[in-house]
């Protein structure tokens, strides 16, 4: 009887927990837009984390578009040509990666590629007890460190996203039209009498927008919220990693279909 | 690292950036070329529009001439409202027929449209009076199947 209650005395403080945390990160999302003059103005302070999670995930984004687009390609044109038509390869490549494919991967990509690092970085600020020096120097911790992370994570994400699904139709073109053979005017023009700029093209673009800002956050919050131990940083770290891949798949789904459902 | 070595790489990566989004806009969407700025909207009504989609091209001599905006249902009818938005350097006659046809075999289905004689152009708004619907494949089928069947000897 008393093991029975222990387990739900722990269901309610897990929901309790649950609530208080999102609660709690609402209330430092409204904080962060509040304090994010400061790194609009001090631009040099954003342009850093562009460097950091931007320009340095160049490299896996580049090679990860590529081999995605190229594998797309391999599989998707032995289905089609099942059915006679590997002319429609340049459609599938490109209508998936657009959509789909280019802002989600990316976004889990850019997660763990510099989600991770920011939440570490700000993780350890906060252990080696730096953010409360800012703050008894008057310097705002959220202004100074934090928002500036965050807009260089929004910026630098539907850029990234953008590129992958570029470099990833090129892989599709590379193993389409180079390797396999299929006619290169019917691969790009196919494509593009199926891709709409506004309807597939920009809705990705809102798509990684929205994951950048998602993930952005969530990086931010967790090293902000860590507890000031090794553990505790080691806890948020994979925290981090886990709830944005996750809220990148449930946000996705919840776009697609107020995006694309019952329409073509 | 020094402040304009920062600035570079991240320059760099925006231009980067940039340069897909625009491939993707140019090459992979249809923003060059089939994208029409002037344009004036025409309505057909069909009895029956097959898989017609908005969005599907409309087609002339088999160059795309516009794109469908909207699909509706007229209750006074029943039949099918579609209307399209075509490019104002094209401009038809009054008595153009619109038809719907299928690209291929099982291709995607487009609004073809025959110009007629008449010396008055449609202008916009007005409602092309002359059309044809799609040819529905299973009423085909099931017509020849009857055919054959009323054909066959009776014994």
């Amino acid at each position: 009887m008393n093991g029975l209650l222990n387990v739900v005395r722990l269901l309610g403080a897990m929901v309790t927990e649950a609530i208080w945390r999102t609660g709690f990160g609402a209330r430092f999302f409204i904080l962060l837009l509040r304090h994010s003059g400061q790194s609009l103005t001090r631009v040099h302070l954003t342009i850093r984390e562009l460097y950091f999670s931007g320009v340095l995930s160049l490299l896996i984004i580049v090679v990860s578009g590529l081999f995605v687009g190229m594998v797309l390609a391999m599989q998707g044109y032995e289905t089609l040509q099942r059915y006679g038509s590997g002319d429609a390869l340049g459609v599938l490549v490109a209508l998936s990666l657009t959509r789909e494919l280019g802002p989600v991967v990316a976004g889990l990509l850019f997660a763990s590629r510099a989600g991770l690092a920011v939440t570490a970085e700000i993780g350890l600020m906060k252990t080696t007890e730096q953010l409360d020096a800012m703050d008894m120097m008057a310097v705002n911790p959220i202004a100074r460190v934090v928002a500036p992370r965050f807009w260089g994570g929004v910026i630098s994400m539907p850029l990234l996203a953008a590129l992958f699904s570029a470099m990833g139709v090129f892989g599709g073109w590379l193993i389409g039209v180079v390797l396999i053979g299929v006619d290169e005017g019917a691969f790009w023009s196919q494509m593009q009498a199926a891709v709409d700029f506004r309807f597939d093209i920009m809705n990705g673009v809102v798509k990684s927008v929205v994951f950048g800002a998602a993930v952005s956050l969530i990086a931010v919050f967790e090293g902000y919220d860590c507890t000031p131990t090794a553990e505790g940083l080691s806890r948020a770290i994979t925290r981090t990693v886990v709830t944005s891949a996750l809220a990148i798949l449930a946000l996705d789904f919840v776009l697609t279909s107020l995006m694309f459902r019952g329409q073509s | 690292m020094s402040r304009t070595k920062l600035d570079l790489w991240v320059g760099f990566f925006v231009v980067i950036g940039m340069g897909a989004l625009l491939f993707l806009a140019l090459k992979v969407g249809n923003l060059g070329g089939s994208n029409f700025t002037d344009t004036y909207v025409v309505m057909a009504r069909f009895d029956n529009i097959g898989g017609l989609k908005v969005r599907a091209p409309v087609k002339s001599a088999g160059v795309v001439v516009g794109r469908v905006t909207n699909i509706g249902f007229d209750t006074s009818g029943y039949r099918a409202e579609v209307t399209f938005a075509l490019d104002t350097r094209y401009q038809f006659p009054r008595d153009t027929i619109a038809t719907i046809l299928t690209s291929g075999l099982l291709g995607e289905q487009y609004l073809g449209l025959d110009p007629g004689g008449e010396a008055e152009m449609l202008k916009g708004g007005e409602v092309v009076q002359i059309t044809q619907s799609a040819v529905v494949l299973e009423k085909l089928i099931g017509q020849f199947m009857f055919d054959k069947a009323a054909e066959a000897p009776a014994n």
